[in-house]
């Protein structure tokens, strides 16, 4: 059936019509919704499991219900691993990563695109390249590098390198050309304003949005990064989260401490679900952005 | 370039103070350690005495090793699986979502549903499925066995092929979400009175999607197909954490990352990880200039498509001139 045809008929449709579109979206919507159970039942069952023993989580796997073991199994995951500590460490290195790949990354890109000198497009052209070459599968020679320098078992191989952010800086560059008035930096520096300054008080307002999205996926790459701090990191106080978290894996009778377990991922995941809920209708359509742009 | 003028010259200035704090961090932190890692991989070394120059050796024993082709072939079999899925179950959500006849609500919530496995951490995720596809104790198995699906428990990550596929699984389970956004953004961006003129010409939902919105959402396909693969042949954190960190079982978890890893800080053979690593490196900037090709051959093809189109036109304007 054609398009004006089903627009014309919309109003006297037959009743075989619309039982066939009552099954059309029924079925649909049933499938949506299986879709959906697959997506929440983990995180259902990792919030439900946190509050029951071992035994109970053994015996029916499949509860809807919460138990009453929460402060039993924190516990225990505390007598393993200190998530508190894990919790700060990770908080301490994500927003550390996030500031200065903000910052530098929108110094660069505003240096990038309101300065003319030798060498600005050649340059630029030499990060991007790197944006389809990682430079993390490096990570051998930047481990011994690191060693070399006594930085291993420190924050600073977390923190340091994210003021080179490539993915940042090639967005911000490109969101510059839309936002920064070229002709407001001029007046500003007849009014005697010197360049940094016109970059804060001009340069970093203007680029705001463009910073907030790609700092909110700086955030969550750094807050769920693994291997980096595998690599990097030894002490067991210095530990991030995902770190704490891989390492409840290796315990030999994991079945009967699995709330404890469980209370650990609880950990790991209640924050960054909650903070892309608040952030979540700005955040939907900056992934896509970023895709089409990047 | 054109001369610059006095005040853009002094201006000039300040444009390589403004970048080089982050230049200096990445040759730093980023260029170098990929020399470094290149010297290395002409060396033997422990990590203890100093690197030892050995020449290609590295390089051809890399060649010549069957558990790197296997550990390349995992990798690539579990990618495959991964993003015919993931393309395949995205591909029917924007099917559904972009519909004409039938309007399904609720777009913006099942977007930020489907993307949420997305956010959590590799190594939370990879720990969640351990002991949810655990034989013995798993909450699947006993799912599966109280109604009766399956009569003994299923062996998830213990068969080789099953675990290759449970972890191609939990890939697709962490991206459709991710893909669903991009190829919605994508078909959103799709004229509607195209779509709808394409119906009136009696187009069928299966070649509206194969002839009207695959052709416009090609590039964020290839976009979505490459990023995939090149994240995807450097897939650690899942096979890594799911079982023994060895790529259990039978080596069928082994992903290049994981079989590097292990050279590295298991066996403390940091020459022959490097020279893993660089071939990996190799093989993924083939994987990225066959893309930039393929991206540029089609910009190149729509600069010619429309010289065509303007110099038809200019042609029709002359004859309805005369």
């Amino acid at each position: 059936m054609s398009y004006d045809q089903v627009k014309q008929d919309v109003g006297k449709m037959t009743k075989k019509e619309k039982s066939k579109q009552t099954a059309v979206y029924t079925s649909i919507y049933i499938g949506l919704f299986l879709l959906v159970l697959i997506t929440v039942v983990p995180f259902f069952l990792v919030l439900m499991n946190a509050t029951r023993t071992g035994n109970a989580i053994q015996n029916n796997p499949l509860a809807f219900f919460p138990g009453d073991a929460l402060v039993d199994n924190f516990k225990i995951l505390m007598a393993r691993a200190n998530v508190i500590r894990g919790f700060f460490n990770s908080l301490f290195v994500s927003t550390s990563a996030t500031f200065l790949s903000g910052y530098f990354g929108a110094l660069t890109a505003y240096g990038f695109y309101v300065y003319k000198f030798k060498g600005n497009k050649p340059l630029f052209v030499f990060i991007i390249v790197f944006l389809m070459v990682p430079p993390q599968l490096a990570f051998l020679g930047f481990y011994q590098f690191m060693a070399n320098l006594g930085f291993v078992d420190t924050f600073v191989p977390l923190i340091v390198p994210m003021i080179a952010n490539i993915g940042t800086i090639f967005f911000l560059r490109q969101y510059a050309e839309g936002v920064i008035p070229k002709v407001m930096l001029e007046s500003a520096r007849i009014d005697g304003a010197n360049e940094l300054y016109a970059f804060h008080k001009i340069g970093i307002p203007m680029m705001m949005p463009g910073i907030a999205t790609m700092s909110i996926f700086t955030f969550i790459g750094s807050w769920n990064n693994y291997l980096m701090a595998r690599i990097m990191l030894n002490s067991p106080d210095k530990f991030t989260l995902p770190l704490q978290i891989a390492q409840l894996r290796a315990g030999t009778v994991w079945v009967n401490n699995q709330g404890a377990i469980y209370v650990g991922l609880a950990f790991s995941i209640i924050p960054i679900v909650l903070f892309f809920i608040i952030f979540s209708r700005f955040l939907v359509d900056s992934i896509a952005a970023g895709a089409v742009k990047g | 370039m054109a001369k610059l003028t006095a005040i853009e010259k002094k201006q000039s200035k300040y444009g390589y103070m403004f970048i080089a704090p982050m230049f200096i961090v990445f040759v730093v932190f980023s260029i170098y350690p990929i020399l470094y890692t290149l010297y290395l991989s002409f060396t033997r070394f422990t990590g203890v005495r100093d690197p030892e120059w050995v020449g290609i050796v590295n390089y051809t024993r890399v060649l010549n090793d069957p558990n790197f082709y296997e550990s390349l072939l995992n990798t690539v079999r579990i990618w495959g699986i991964n993003i015919i899925l993931q393309v395949g179950l995205a591909f029917l959500l924007i099917m559904v979502f972009s519909d004409l006849k039938y309007k399904f609500k609720g777009l913006k919530a099942f977007r930020i549903i489907f993307y949420l496995p997305n956010l959590i951490a590799a190594a939370s995720v990879a720990l969640i499925f351990r002991m949810m596809l655990d034989t013995d104790y798993g909450t699947l198995n006993e799912l599966l066995l109280t109604l009766n699906i399956v009569d003994s428990p299923v062996r998830w990550l213990k068969d080789t092929m099953l675990a290759q596929l449970s972890v191609a699984n939990i890939q697709t389970w962490m991206w459709f979400g991710n893909s669903f956004i991009l190829f919605m953004a994508a078909v959103q961006a799709v004229n509607k009175e195209v779509i709808e003129s394409a119906v009136i010409d009696g187009c069928g939902r299966l070649s509206i999607m194969r002839y009207v919105k695959l052709p416009l959402i090609k590039p964020i396909l290839i976009y979505v197909g490459v990023t995939s693969l090149i994240g995807g042949l450097q897939l650690f954190d899942v096979p890594y954490l799911i079982t023994d960190g060895r790529g259990a079982p039978s080596g069928s978890l082994n992903t290049v990352i994981v079989y590097l890893f292990n050279h590295a800080f298991t066996y403390r053979n940091f020459g022959y990880a490097s020279a893993i690593a660089f071939m990996l490196f190799l093989i993924i900037m083939t994987v990225s200039g066959i893309f930039v090709l393929i991206m540029n051959r089609s910009r190149v093809k729509d600069f010619l498509n429309k010289k065509k189109n303007d110099f038809s036109e200019y042609r029709k304007r002359k004859k309805a001139n005369i």
